[in-house]
């Protein structure tokens, strides 16, 4: 059965009527990311994509508030027009688990807080969320936040929502930062870099004061499936560090980076539409990591970590990888059967410190392998106590995050 | 303000938990009134009060002992780093142990690499700056306070300061923690890696106000210095054409480093104190910096010199020094001060409000100094619409404090009716607790409330901060089911 709300009322009265029944709850914006998380049984999908719309938008004081099933292009073209943007620029993993580009909601981006390249500078979608209108998994309406950047009242509740995957709350009104669009990028390419120096031109750039908002190394086999031809044709490993702001800045940054990273290889520049279509293939991945069978595995380590640990991996999984946030982002893609190399990977990760997160994978294998990264016991009595608090009886996504959530 | 009842039990008990405290922090407790006065208060100097005895920990294990014994006892901690917070967020309790984190003060670890420092929750926040400052390296929110608070407190304000428009909060600049709840668990969240699988408890404890676990150590990011900064000094003859400027520039594409603003009253104190050269003939002084490459900086400060000249500004300087970018700076922060040499008390408010609303909440706040007796001077960090009006009254004469503290929650409640909120970033703490209800409905106070249930059941850490009603945990998890009753009434329920 599917349950569309098309106001908050409604929604709520649709989470109380669940809980009195006992009826467990799929919720879902556009869909998009269903294959992330372990699989869920459950009959009953409750469907936020009515839940659209912008209902606050003040360009001078950076902000929007939509409903939580807008979908994100449509909030993307509303703030283009006014030459604002998403700072985090939410990634589009539709592609990766066979869906079009394009659908995913506003909701979807938030609760599974996701973040693309710039990151590592402008903070992911949890740094951007000020205010929610939510119904819990007690069938209550509740609001946290407000819509000012400065706000301290109270415990930070849209902290706990973003990126909760669905399980503590329904979020049906969102309201969000947004910051104006750079005026201009470039991107400074370095050739055949291996992965330790790769980690380390990066740290020198991102250490640098030139104020560097990317940096990404797609070795030799991935950049040769970009679609940008001065990577596919490098023939080699290519080391990207992206720049940006008023023209002179830029245009002063970019010839000081050149010199800073030119001791360490060739290096090339890449203008505005080449360098945001290098971004694009980066936070979206599936075109970079294109085998749609392969697991994909998404690891976040301490930037100067992450050749070390794809190296540790390595010597027992064949494994492609490509490398976002100056090396602390990790894309895995490996061979889809047992364990998806999940004891290998975790194991790696666990040695340096953070996160594996099995991104894709058929249902048999996310059946078997926690998709997220297993807690201490300690945390995961804490968080289960907080679900406890938000969903006692165990209705919203029931299962998605970890079993006892 | 009503706190907690002390309860009698404890009180009673006292030498006990001395004793026990001693045991687990040998040299470390304080419990001779003389000795316990320095705690009796934090920055908000109006509410004092003794604690039951004042324990000083060094180690993480000290802090799980320690807590893990007050829970098992029943006894209620009150986690304090510098005392510096202006809403009482570490003001004593009568029955409770002053948990406090003062020799927690060494820097562990820097990752220039990784960007990040690994510091005890006692070290400054200058500090960490200090400490990194030979890499070419800063920590970039810088409260007021910075050379005295700790980033402990920090984190358990979530603190901003002028720079936050362009940098963030601390909850945007803290990668993990370590904390120990009540319960006496270690518990790491975060780390040297960026956003943490699982709920983000990480952006919850930070600006938890210490109600949810006590920092036992803060990994930090770290940013490389802007390699200059520059500012204007621009005044208007009426703040809504000065406001009129911060939007502009904001629509402009520009965000700058910080976007300051005062009024007529804090522009007369301020240039009475340090003679910083500020225009007395308007109404609205606005200092705005840019900082980054020098390239940029450049460009930009004449787009927003062309901006307020648009917007009718009478007054224009630029620094052409790092020396006059300070003097610049200079009269702003020593406005509290200045203040302060100009009435013998100020009551200083933290509201955030929508930018566009500062003429609205300005002529409000005109009336009320009507109404009330009192004058306020204002001082906004108006890129980010966080208004610190400071009012002034005599602490000697009766009823004036009580008539600045009510005129104070006006403010916030007209604040909060702007489509604001109570509080920027001093915390709620006991100033702001009984205002809660103003912003927050029963339902959404429960709900934070439950969190706090998640980590301290008992409630024991902090209470009387934040929560207008110490709801019990029983009470709160309660189901309450509208339109029919719970199926299956034998399974067990919270």
């Amino acid at each position: 059965m599917i349950l569309a709300p098309d106001d908050a009322g409604r929604l709520a009265e649709m989470v109380a009527a669940a809980l009195a029944d006992g009826t467990p709850l799929e919720v879902v914006g556009a869909g998009t990311k269903r294959g992330l998380g372990r699989p869920m049984q459950t009959a009953t999908t409750l469907d936020l994509s009515r839940l659209a719309g912008v209902t606050l938008y003040e360009p001078a004081e950076l902000v929007m508030a939509t409903g939580a099933g807008t979908r994100l292009a449509a909030i993307e073209a509303e703030l283009k027009a006014q030459g604002q943007m998403l700072a985090f620029e939410p990634p589009d993993y539709g592609p990766l688990y066979g869906r079009p580009a394009g659908e995913q909601t506003i909701g979807g981006v938030l609760a599974t807080n996701l973040a693309g390249p710039r990151r590592i500078k402008a903070g992911a979608a949890r740094d951007h969320l000020l205010g929610v209108g939510a119904v819990s998994g007690r069938g209550e309406a509740f609001k946290a936040g407000g819509r000012v950047v400065k706000n301290v009242t109270g415990y930070d509740l849209c902290k706990l929502l973003a990126g909760s995957h669905g399980t503590l709350a329904v979020m049906h009104s969102v309201t969000f930062k947004v910051l104006p669009v750079p005026e201009k990028a470039r991107t400074i390419l370095v050739f055949g870099l291996d992965a330790a120096s790769a980690a380390s031109a990066m740290a020198a750039a991102l250490g640098s004061p030139h104020e560097v908002v990317s940096a990404a190394h797609l070795p030799a086999p991935v950049a040769a499936r970009s679609a940008v031809d001065f990577v596919r044709a490098a023939g080699a490993a290519v080391t990207a560090v992206r720049i940006e702001g008023p023209e002179p800045s830029v245009a002063v940054r970019c010839a000081a980076l050149r010199e800073l990273l030119g001791l360490r290889g060739p290096v090339e520049e890449l203008h505005s539409s080449r360098s945001s279509r290098l971004w694009a293939e980066v936070r979206d991945v599936a075109r970079l990591l294109p085998d749609a069978d392969a697991a994909l595995w998404r690891l976040s380590v301490a930037p100067m970590a992450g050749p070390g640990v794809v190296e540790a991996i390595a010597r027992d999984l064949p494994a492609e990888c490509l490398f976002d946030w100056g090396g602390g982002l990790v894309w895995l893609a490996v061979a889809a059967t047992g364990d998806a190399g999940a004891a290998v990977i975790r194991r790696a990760v666990d040695a340096a410190g953070g996160h594996a997160t099995l991104v894709r994978a058929p249902e048999p294998v996310r059946a078997v392998v926690a998709p997220f990264h297993p807690q201490p016991d300690g945390l995961a009595a804490l968080a289960r106590r907080v679900k406890d608090g938000f969903d006692p009886r165990r209705i919203l996504n029931p299962g998605r995050m970890a079993p006892d959530l | 303000m009503l706190m907690p009842e002390p309860d009698r039990a404890t009180l009673a008990r006292r030498d006990e938990i001395v004793s026990a405290l001693r045991e687990i922090v040998p040299g470390g407790v304080i419990d001779r009134a003389e000795g316990m006065r320095v705690y009796e208060s934090d920055g908000l100097t109006a509410y004092r009060q003794l604690p039951l005895v004042v324990v000083l920990p060094e180690t993480t294990a000290q802090v799980a002992a320690v807590l893990r014994w007050c829970n098992a006892h029943a006894v209620k901690v009150v986690p304090r780093g510098a005392g510096t917070s202006l809403s009482g967020g570490a003001l004593p309790l009568a029955d409770g142990v002053l948990l406090g984190m003062a020799r927690f003060n060494r820097v562990l670890a820097i990752d220039q690499d990784n960007r990040c420092a690994v510091v005890q929750p006692g070290v400054t926040n200058l500090g960490i700056s200090q400490a990194v400052a030979h890499l070419g390296f800063y920590y970039a929110p810088d409260p007021s306070s910075q050379i005295a608070c700790t980033i402990g407190g920090n984190v358990a304000e979530n603190s901003g300061g002028v720079h936050c428009l362009k940098y963030g909060l601390t909850t945007n600049n803290v990668l993990g923690v370590e904390i120990v709840t009540i319960d006496g668990e270690v518990i790491r969240l975060g780390g040297r890696h960026l956003d943490a699988e699982g709920y983000d408890l990480l952006g919850v404890v930070i600006g938890s106000e210490g109600l949810l676990g006590v920092v036992t150590e803060v990994t930090v990011r770290i940013l490389p210095k802007p390699a200059t900064a520059r500012a204007l000094l621009i005044g208007f003859p009426t703040s809504e054409q000065a406001g009129d400027c911060v939007a502009a520039t904001i629509a402009a594409g520009i965000i700058p480093g910080g976007m300051e603003m005062m009024d007529r009253l804090a522009i007369h104190a301020a240039e009475d104190f340090v003679h910083a050269g500020y225009p007395r003939d308007v109404e609205a002084l606005l200092i705005v910096e840019l900082d980054g490459p020098a390239a940029e900086v450049d460009h930009l400060i004449d787009r927003v010199a062309a901006i307020a000249r648009g917007c009718g500004s009478v007054t224009l300087r630029i620094s052409e020094s790092e020396a006059e970018r300070l003097a610049f700076w200079a009269g702003r922060k020593a406005a509290f001060p200045a203040v302060g040499r100009i009435s013998p008390d100020y009551y200083c408010m933290d509201g955030t409000i929508p930018r566009h609303r500062l003429p609205l909440v300005l002529s409000r706040m005109r009336e009320m100094e009507g109404q009330y007796g009192l004058r306020v001077a204002n001082v906004f960090h108006a890129g980010d619409g966080n208004l610190h009006p400071l009012i002034l009254y005599d602490a000697n004469r009766p009823g004036e404090l009580e008539r600045a503290e009510a005129f104070g929650s006006d403010i916030l409640r007209l604040c909060v009716e702007v489509g604001g909120v109570l509080t920027g970033e001093h915390g709620v703490g006991v100033e702001k607790r009984d205002l809660m209800g103003a912003m927050f409905s029963e339902v959404d106070l429960a709900h934070q409330q439950r969190l706090k249930c998640a980590f301290d059941p008992q409630g024991l850490l902090n209470p009387g901060k934040v929560f207008p009603t110490l709801h019990r945990c029983a009470e709160l998890g309660r189901l309450h089911v509208s339109g029919g009753k719970l199926p299956f009434p034998d399974l067990p329920r919270f």
